[in-house]
């Protein structure tokens, strides 16, 4: 049995640990200063994928939606021992929520051909909202299942998963193809293969094969046509060996220009506030015994603990 | 109220069951419907998919339903994605509301999504806040009247944002536990039960369920009227003894923030904050906690706050109504002793 099965990721900026470096002198967070990683969840999924490749056998996918810079993170994910990588890139895709990213995303899966499983994290962590997966799972028609913290065996066409509601856990037998979406608590991510990162530290997506020739050869010295032609042959050739991330435009996903970005997302940004405390009338109660006493006292007089 | 039977514009809650009853936050929802209905000028709906869903329509119409719609079918014993968001996507395009809440629960997280990618509309997640106004598109300065603003922290919880889902109709939100205040059921309130037909596929129903397991609610923070909550000023697991006995002493359930869970002070699911439980109980007592905002958001609301923390420039300060600078070591069994003496 060999499984095709596609990981879907993100890069997001790290919100969890913001530094002081990170805070702007009103108080608000500066974004474009907080360094981007492989969303932590997403880490979960492709671990959960490496572990099913190691037991069954599958062939591992990774997509992310993104700027060119997200190239770094399908890297990453060569280094953990991913087969192939595709970078969802336009400023087509510019501004869509999640409704139109998975519009995009769905597109994608279909265009791979035979998905076995998709395995999402359950959300990212700048927006935080677990839509992606349920949304994909409609787009593509898959059934999807949630909050998966392990899965527990694969059988020709069906699958075992066991997940994790809070009170109550599941364990549940389900058809493939299945979408799931897999949560922190399922798995530790393991570190980059030594091996793999010997063979993919040089993978690369097209437009960073251009950058790379032109910076070598050096602006107009060179004629655009062989420069053009420097490029192509190297990606041809990087892609023979398996080190070209490959790169999607809306023109290869056939998108419709109304279905992603600004003109596919129903929901808008009205307003962002960021949060600045503000002081409530505050009562300063001394830490002696006569300060903490009147305080319980005037709280039992408001029937606070009744 | 002339479209009252149809639904038509309505506002309208999705009734999740849990343990044989209904949600606390769809009751929350409901509460919160019935207001914007009112402002609106429109029913406030309700629809549950499941078995023996009628027995939940006194509770659902004493909060404030007028039109409760339920889906019936011995195969929906279970919540299960496919047959449970096909019938509710169904039931939305027959009576086409304006706006479609769910709780933010990891149910309601499952289904509302399924339900946006079917009918193609908005939606926002995880609301702490709704509200009515009107929205100007800055583009082609349409302006779009009373339209539902889904408020959420987003961003880590560094920024709220205001989203709007101006062209689609249902507006949809999935809203956080506890945060919508649960009003007073008025048990003379009547409403109407619609039943649904929706036709299932044998082929909706993929999934077997080998084996559920609930697990007791050792922790309910979110009933609890005195919360009692500890965190990295505490120190230690041993430490936080201390306020274990002070919520025992006044009668009061113990919490976290999430300094203190990661330090293995406490259990994960004594935890309050963005990441684990919203509270709004009568006293909340913060303990050694600087009050980062991933733990305010999950206890602003409530009633009263005391602060105890050394450091007066503490963040939790600012939101507290009763701030004591000073070691909590000393105050903690100070608190204990008055409150035993007064009692």
């Amino acid at each position: 049995m060999k499984l095709n099965i596609v990981v879907l990721a993100k890069q997001v900026p790290d919100t969890h640990n913001i530094t002081a470096q990170a805070m702007k002198e009103d108080g608000t967070v500066n974004r474009a200063a907080l360094p981007a990683i492989f969303n932590p969840e997403d880490l979960n999924a492709l671990e959960m994928a490496l572990t099913v490749k190691e037991e069954y056998g599958a062939a591992i996918t990774v997509i992310t939606m993104g700027p060119p810079r997200a190239s770094q993170m399908l890297r990453e994910a060569l280094y953990r021992g991913a087969d192939r990588t595709i970078l969802l890139t336009d400023r087509a895709f510019a501004g869509s929520d999640t409704l139109a990213t998975s519009h995009t995303l769905g597109l994608a899966i279909r265009k791979i051909g035979k998905v076995d499983i998709v395995i999402c994290g359950r959300q990212a962590i700048d927006g935080d909202t677990a839509q992606i997966g349920p949304e994909v799972a409609e787009k593509i028609g898959y059934n999807q299942i949630t909050y998966v913290e392990q899965i527990q065996k694969i059988e020709k066409n069906s699958i075992t998963l066991f997940r994790n509601l809070g009170r109550t856990s599941e364990t549940i037998r389900t058809k493939l193809p299945v979408l799931i979406t897999v949560t922190g608590t399922a798995n530790r991510p393991r570190s980059f293969g030594a091996k793999y990162m010997m063979r993919f530290k040089k993978a690369r997506t097209w437009l960073e094969v251009a950058d790379e020739i032109r910076n070598a050869t050096g602006g107009t010295t060179y004629a655009e046509d062989y420069v053009q032609d420097q490029i192509n042959r190297k990606c041809a050739d990087m892609k023979k060996r398996g080190l070209l991330i490959e790169t999607w435009s809306s023109a290869e996903l056939k998108v419709d220009a109304s279905s992603v970005g600004f003109a596919g997302s129903p929901t808008k940004v009205k307003k962002i506030e960021s949060i600045v405390l503000t002081a409530r009338e505050i009562k300063t109660v001394p830490p002696t015994d006569e300060g903490i006493k009147s305080l319980i006292k005037e709280l039992i007089e408001e029937k606070t603990f009744v | 109220m002339s479209d009252k039977p149809s639904g038509k514009s309505s506002v309208c809650v999705y009734i999740e069951s849990q343990h044989g009853g209904v949600a606390q936050v769809s009751l929350e929802l409901i509460c919160r419907a019935r207001e914007m209905a009112e402002k609106l000028g429109v029913s406030a709906t309700a629809v549950a998919i499941g078995t023996g869903l009628k027995k939940f329509s006194p509770s659902i119409f004493s909060y404030g339903c007028d039109t409760y719609f339920t889906v019936e079918d011995k195969r929906l014993d279970s919540y299960e994605t496919i047959p449970f968001s096909r019938a509710l996507a169904a039931v939305f395009r027959k009576i086409q509301p304006q706006i479609a809440l769910f709780g933010a629960t990891p149910i309601g997280r499952d289904i509302a999504p399924r339900v946006a990618g079917i009918l193609k509309v908005g939606l926002t997640a995880d609301c702490t806040d709704l509200a009515i106004g009107d929205y100007e598109d800055p583009k082609t300065k349409k302006t779009y009247r009373d339209i539902l603003y889904q408020i959420r922290p987003a961003f880590g919880g560094n920024i709220i944002a205001t989203i709007v889902s101006p062209e689609h109709r249902p507006q949809m939100a999935t809203v956080r536990e506890g945060v919508m205040k649960l009003g007073v059921p008025d048990k003379s309130r009547k409403g109407s039960v619609v039943p649904f037909a929706f036709k299932f596929a044998a082929s909706d129903f993929a999934n077997q369920i080998i084996k559920r397991a609930v697990s007791q609610r050792e922790v309910d923070l979110t009933a609890a009227h005195v919360i009692v909550s500890g965190g990295a000023g505490v120190g230690s697991r041993e430490n936080f003894k201390l306020i274990w006995d002070l919520a025992r002493a006044i009668g009061g359930a113990v919490a976290g923030s999430r300094a203190a869970v990661d330090n293995g002070f406490i259990e994960p699911e004594h935890q309050v904050g963005q990441t684990g439980t919203t509270v709004r109980p009568k006293l909340y007592i913060a303990c050694g906690i600087s009050g980062a905002i991933q733990h305010r958001a999950g206890m602003e609301y409530s009633s009263k706050i005391i602060a105890i923390n050394t450091d007066p420039d503490a963040p939790i300060f600012r939101i507290a109504h009763y701030g004591i600078v000073g070691d909590l070591n000393v105050v903690i069994p100070k608190m204990i002793k008055a409150y035993k003496s007064k009692g």
